[in-house]
């Protein structure tokens, strides 16, 4: 697969866990692809956590409003029904159990369901933004990422790098599998397209279940 | 009472060494004409407290390119690699606080609360040095209020009486840092007579406002 294939394939298998109504977080990055495949009847409410509800497609060119912007500060539109707030309330709603669905990339995940994707030490600093309140506070959490850094396991037996939170990733959605974090461990429930349980194996560092009921 | 003055007159409202909070998400309402100011003032050894460092380019950016800042407490610096390059270089200390916190924090600072207790930042390396607490069997860790000499503003429209209106996504931090500094700035793109914003849609209460200066696009 290319990149292009792989953010396809990530992006609308993460659609697929979206349910009527929900209120979606999407990260910056791979994440923000997930709209492009949500259906209008679903419903969903996408969470703009620099103060809006109701984040539509990115602006047309020449159509771009300066003060209608997403939290990558790209211009954006908001769909009618939407409504802006101040950043205080805006994580009243993120860190108050109101956003059903964050998805999230990451640098690291881990068996314990510990995520690690706001800084390198020495490296890369760029600052954790909304992500620790995102993943503390919504009630389910999908992690949305290349399976790994070319062919370097990302999914560990334990983080090495300083976490984003501890104990809070419900889900690990690649190009490769469905991977649940559950009190037993990591459970692969569903393999990619073109992806066998030994390619997985091959770059997942950390233990896994497989399934019975494996797709 | 408010009074509306000039981009300098509210440049010079800001000392060297001061505490100055300062609205906008990667510049989209910020205070930019005033900060312009602030760089040809060349007031130093700031401590900002705002949610980025934007771009090299662009308001609190420029205030990092041209070195006037010594502490920010920010929640992200990506955007800016010369802030990151300045905090590796020991020149600049960086204060990381996850978006949330940050605006409880200065929340807590405006409305006279002792602290905020939150789950974020758990277990990583926000927690260090800071009391945690068990509420219900649950751990919460205990956040520190905020509050600044001077928050300078970024409104989309004010009437003369200081009440602000924002527009879009231009919001943001604006409205919960005109609550906790000792004197507040708003830059705004349009000031109209009081009576001309609806009661109703005001958004920040004059009464927060000290001074409006006529800015903007």
């Amino acid at each position: 697969m290319d990149k292009a294939q792989i953010i396809e394939t990530i992006a609308k298998r993460v659609a697929k866990e979206l349910n009527k109504g929900d209120v979606v977080n999407l990260g910056i990055g791979l994440p923000t692809f997930v709209a492009n495949y949500v259906d209008a009847e679903m419903q969903i409410t996408f969470q703009s956590e620099n103060g809006f509800v109701g984040l539509g497609p990115a602006a047309a060119k020449g159509e771009e409003n300066p003060d209608i912007v997403n939290a990558g500060g790209l211009p954006v539109t908001i769909l009618p029904g939407g409504a802006f707030f101040d950043s205080s309330l805006s994580f009243t709603i993120i860190r108050g159990g109101h956003v059903d669905k964050t998805v999230l990339g990451a640098l690291q995940v881990d068996a314990q369901g510990n995520l690690a994707n706001w800084m390198i030490p020495g490296k890369m600093v760029p600052g954790m933004g909304g992500a620790m309140d995102l993943v503390v506070g919504a009630k389910k959490v999908i992690v949305a990422m290349e399976h790994s850094a070319k062919g370097k396991p990302k999914i560990l037996k334990k983080c090495t790098l300083p976490l984003t939170a501890a104990s809070e990733v419900d889900m690990i959605i690649t190009e490769m599998a469905v991977i649940e974090v559950t009190p037993e461990g990591l459970v692969l429930t569903e393999l990619g397209p073109e992806a066998t349980v030994e390619d997985v194996l091959a770059v997942t560092e950390a233990d896994l279940i497989i399934s019975e009921a494996l797709k | 009472m408010v009074e509306i003055i000039g981009l300098q007159e509210a440049a010079e409202m800001v000392s060297d060494g001061a505490t100055v909070m300062i609205g906008g998400f990667i510049g989209v309402g910020g205070p930019n004409s005033i900060l312009e100011a602030l760089i040809e003032n060349n007031v130093k050894d700031l401590t900002i407290i705002s949610n980025d460092t934007v771009t090299p380019e662009l308001g609190i950016g420029k205030l990092v390119v041209n070195k006037q800042i010594k502490k920010a407490i920010v929640t992200h610096i990506g955007t800016n690699p010369e802030t990151g390059r300045q905090m590796n270089a020991g020149e600049l200390e960086v204060e990381l606080v996850p978006q949330g916190t940050l605006a409880e924090r200065i929340r807590a600072g405006g409305a006279g609360l002792g602290g905020v207790l939150t789950k974020a930042g758990l277990k990583t390396p926000v927690e260090e040095g800071k009391r945690k607490l068990e509420i219900n069997g649950q751990d919460y860790l205990l956040e520190m209020p905020l509050k600044a000499d001077i928050a300078l503003l970024k409104a989309s429209k004010a009437d003369k009486a200081g009440n602000l209106y924002y527009n879009g996504s231009t919001r943001n931090f604006n409205p919960v840092m005109a609550t906790a500094a000792e004197l507040v700035i708003a830059e705004v793109d349009e000031i109209v007579e009081i009576g001309e914003i609806n009661p109703n849609d005001v958004m920040t209460p004059g009464i927060f406002v000290n001074f409006i200066v006529k800015g903007g696009r």
